[in-house]
């Protein structure tokens, strides 16, 4: 967990006509850690990610990674320099076989994508790591069914399965567990676990399930109104007033007692 | 100087009567989010309706001026029951192919009923003289009408938009359609009605158009491509844009027209161009976030 | 299973175009090298359309100029076809790069739009540019010489002109069937369902989008190619909208969601053509209330509703 940081965040602002969906982020993350973000709904989560991944242009501020200023870049480029993001809202290919989604993704990864005179269906190199992913995600079995036609938790590792096949340094999580079974969302838990463990994956984590923040997230950011209200390892959060107070009443949410 | 006078003054001409149908083309993207390919198809009805109307059955030009754009709206309000309808809220293709169809229906009707001949209709009888302008220019009154309705129309469609009811709730049903069901604003009969007025505007501009243009089964292609540049120049969706780019294109043509004629044809293509390389999305289309 | 299927329709298929000059009246050579050439036109149409979701009413253009790059070459330099239809491809492509690369950055309506816009530019100055393009007339008084390769053939002879055009489309579709079947195809249609998602993944999505309208435009031009010597002319209608719409409406009847779509769209629609012309002048009109009718109730296609319908059927009773 030691090193360079990874990502840097500074001062970062997105403002829509007078409304600041995100004021004055400054955040650093070091590579290798599991960062949970958290916060009510309309705290500027997603908004946070948008500026991230590139799909949103900041209104002012600076995001850097391993030191390269990756502010307003869009989103293929940013993708290609080591970040992948997972949406909130099923974002797969439904026409396709899962097998499909995640050869799609191996494929761009691979740098396949130009060729134009094989035969997809036969390229092995991509047909291997797409068979790897989906048994790590246990999903293998669904490999020829058409991603539209499978549960709606299924659908969902197939979006993380399509995420990690990127093979990215930083990993955008967007409410992983949102809608899955117990059983999945251990599954995931795992996943992430693991893969952390591995040293060579960096996680942000939104969540609403603090089941899980509280298992995977070496530290945890608490988002309000688009800033930053709290960050620190999970004991500190659980104790912090502040983030309390910003909690009551909302009742999506419970911090898990100590 | 007089000639460029003139050719400033024949800009503005064509420069408005493309506004009045570019504008129509642009209110249906607005809230229906679909460009109608028959848009140049209506507005050659109108001239053909008004042809009709003054040489076949010897109506003065102003009753068709009132009646052919309200026939062509009560047309637009059955295809849009009867087709449009039928896809709404299935992916944006379906509807640009069913446009698409309709243009080829429409074009084809109108060849088939009155032939693939020119007809000519002449301005009504105190139109047809010249005006004095300063400098010992002579104008075409008629030209002069165009102008005015152009300038009506401008001035209607904004206290429309700005100050009545069914204008603010165009602009909401444009902006953000679920929100405007979610406030119990009937969605369907504002789409229906939007379309009709549209259809309303080119046919209108077909009618004024009628006496200054040959009317011939080809007109609807030309006008279509017209609207479609002026909307490119000036940005899709945006009312103040709709003018920008008419009066633009209206430039090239009267000036263009006036001193590059052999280049007439590919210079609006060229503007079309130069806009797309530089602001893609017109010159006063919303970029995107 | 399936595989062996359709590879033995495949070659039902192709049997019977060998055949049909020896089995069926000599009009219907006409009949089948017309379909030949605008399946091939419909099929280019497709890589666009049904792989890569992008809806262009203006592919006329490049078939219209590649119809002009072979009649002039044939006209004034008596090139050998295979020559002339290279260049007619290379013309296509260039033409689609040029205007891919201005329409391609924006939404489906705006490229809708444009690309109907510069295909009729291409028309009006087909129409205008009388010393090259022979106006409105076109161009006209060539004949096909010799095909190139030393091979010697008369072409002339339109038999003899329908298996050249056969082995040429053949080519050119397992061409395509090829790009459209590659891991660059997968791309595309995964562009076709979620652009965004594609974006994520890396790539630079308006670059595959320019790339298959800009192969797709070579092989309009191709076709184009082909259809002036068996036409005899070139004129400025190739390049006019009504022409962009044949490959669109070819592809909404056949299925645009299978590669073979666009060729049973284009045999479907030139055999109706035949008979309805034969009838009655209205054929657009029919044509405008067919494409209405099928994209209403039958997006899929004969193909997409007949194959729908056999897996219905097959669960149903099983």
């Amino acid at each position: 967990m030691n090193g360079p940081p990874l990502l840097v965040v500074d001062r970062l602002c997105k403002r829509f006509g007078g409304v600041s969906a995100v004021a004055d982020m400054d955040l650093t993350v070091p590579a290798g850690e599991t960062l949970a973000i958290i916060g009510p709904n309309g705290a500027g989560k997603t908004t946070f990610y948008n500026l991230l991944s590139g799909r949103m242009k900041p209104s002012s501020g600076r995001i850097t990674l391993r030191g390269r200023d990756i502010t307003g870049l869009p989103p293929h480029r940013i993708s290609r320099l080591g970040v992948s993001r997972s949406f909130q809202i099923n974002n797969i290919f439904t026409e396709m076989t899962v097998r499909q989604n995640v050869e799609v993704a191996v494929t761009a990864k691979q740098g396949q994508s130009r060729r134009w005179a094989n035969r997809a269906s036969a390229n092995r190199v991509v047909q291997q790591e797409a068979q790897s992913l989906l048994q790590q995600l246990g999903i293998a079995h669904l490999g020829a069914q058409p991603a539209g036609t499978i549960s709606y938790g299924d659908k969902r590792l197939v979006e993380i399965a399509v995420v990690l096949a990127t093979r990215p340094e930083l990993v955008l999580l967007d409410e992983p567990t949102a809608g899955m079974t117990p059983e999945e969302t251990a599954r995931i838990i795992a996943m992430v676990r693991a893969l952390a463990k591995t040293g060579r994956y960096t996680f942000l984590v939104t969540e609403h399930d603090m089941r899980v923040v509280f298992d995977v997230a070496d530290r945890i950011l608490v988002m309000h109104h688009g800033r930053e209200l709290a960050l620190g390892p999970p004991e500190a959060i659980r104790s912090n007033p502040d983030v309390r107070q910003a909690y009551l009443g909302d009742e999506e949410t419970e911090l898990v007692p100590a | 100087m007089n000639s460029f006078l003139l050719a400033l003054l024949n800009s503005l001409d064509i420069g408005l009567l493309l506004f009045i149908i570019a504008v129509g083309l642009n209110i249906v993207f607005g809230v229906l989010g679909v460009i109608n390919f028959a848009h140049g198809a209506l507005y050659m009805l109108g001239a053909y309706l008004a042809y009709a109307g003054i040489v076949g059955l010897g109506l003065p030009f102003w009753v068709t001026l009132l009646l052919a754009p309200l026939v062509v709206a009560l047309l637009a309000v059955a295809i849009d029951r009867g087709m449009l309808h039928f896809i709404y809220g299935r992916e944006i293709a379906d509807s640009l192919l069913l446009t698409f169809a309709l243009l080829l229906i429409l074009n084809e009707s109108i060849r088939l009923i009155w032939g693939n001949g020119i007809h000519t209709v002449e301005p009504p009888w105190p139109l047809q003289g010249t005006i004095a302008m300063p400098g010992g220019l002579r104008y075409p009154s008629y030209s002069a009408f165009v102008l005015l309705v152009g300038l009506l129309t401008l001035l209607g469609l904004w206290l429309l938009f700005s100050r009545t009811r069914l204008g603010k709730i165009m602009r909401a049903a444009a902006q953000d359609p679920e929100m405007a069901q979610t406030l119990c604003i009937n969605t369907r009969r504002v789409i229906t009605a939007t379309f009709a007025f549209g259809a309303w505007l080119a046919a209108l501009g077909g009618v004024v158009a009628a006496p200054m243009r040959a009317i011939d089964p080809g007109m609807g292609d030309k006008i279509i491509i017209e609207s479609f540049i002026v909307v490119v120049i000036g940005g899709l969706g945006s009312f103040p844009g709709a003018l920008a780019g008419a009066l633009v294109l209206g430039l090239i043509h009267g000036l263009g027209g006036r001193y590059l004629p052999q280049l007439d044809l590919i210079l609006p293509f060229v503007g079309m161009a130069l806009v797309l390389l530089v602001r893609p999305h017109g010159l006063m289309g919303a970029r995107r976030v | 299973m399936k595989r062996l299927a359709t590879a033995l329709t495949l070659l039902l298929i192709l049997g019977l175009l060998v055949a049909l000059p020896r089995i069926t009246p000599y009009f219907y050579i006409f009949i089948g090298t017309q379909i030949l050439i605008m399946g091939l036109f419909a099929a280019s149409f497709n890589l666009v359309f049904g792989y890569t979701g992008m809806l262009s009413f203006g592919h006329a253009a490049f078939f219209g100029t590649g119809a002009y790059a072979t009649a002039l070459l044939l006209q004034g330099l008596q090139w050998p076809l295979l020559a002339c239809l290279l260049v007619s491809f290379v013309a296509g492509t260039v033409l689609a790069l040029a205007i891919g690369a201005l329409c391609v950055r924006l939404d489906e309506v705006y490229f809708a739009m444009l690309t109907l816009a510069f295909g009729m530019m291409v028309y009006g100055v087909a129409h205008q540019w009388r010393s090259v393009t022979g106006g409105s007339d076109g161009i006209s008084g060539f004949s096909v010489g010799t095909l190139g390769l030393g091979i010697d053939l008369t072409l002339g002879n339109p038999a003899v002109y329908y298996y050249v055009v056969l082995a040429i489309v053949v080519v050119a579709g397992a061409a395509l069937y090829r790009i459209c079947n590659s891991s660059f195809g997968l791309v595309l249609q995964a562009i076709r369902q979620n652009p965004e998602r594609v974006a994520f993944c890396g790539l630079n999505i308006r670059t595959y989008r320019l790339a298959a309208f800009t192969i797709a435009g070579g092989f309009a031009g191709l076709a184009g190619g082909l259809m002036a010597p068996f036409l005899h002319v070139a004129s400025p209608d190739l390049a006019h909208w009504t022409m962009s719409a044949e490959p669109v409406l070819m592809t909404i009847l056949g299925g645009s969601g299978y590669f073979l779509g666009p060729f049973l769209g284009a045999a479907i629609f030139v055999l109706l053509e035949t008979w309805i012309t034969s009838i009655t002048q209205a054929w657009m009109l029919f044509l405008g209330i067919i494409l209405a009718l099928m994209v209403i109730f039958f997006r899929r296609g004969v193909l997409g509703t007949a194959l729908v319908a056999i897996r219905r059927r097959r669960s149903g009773t099983s």
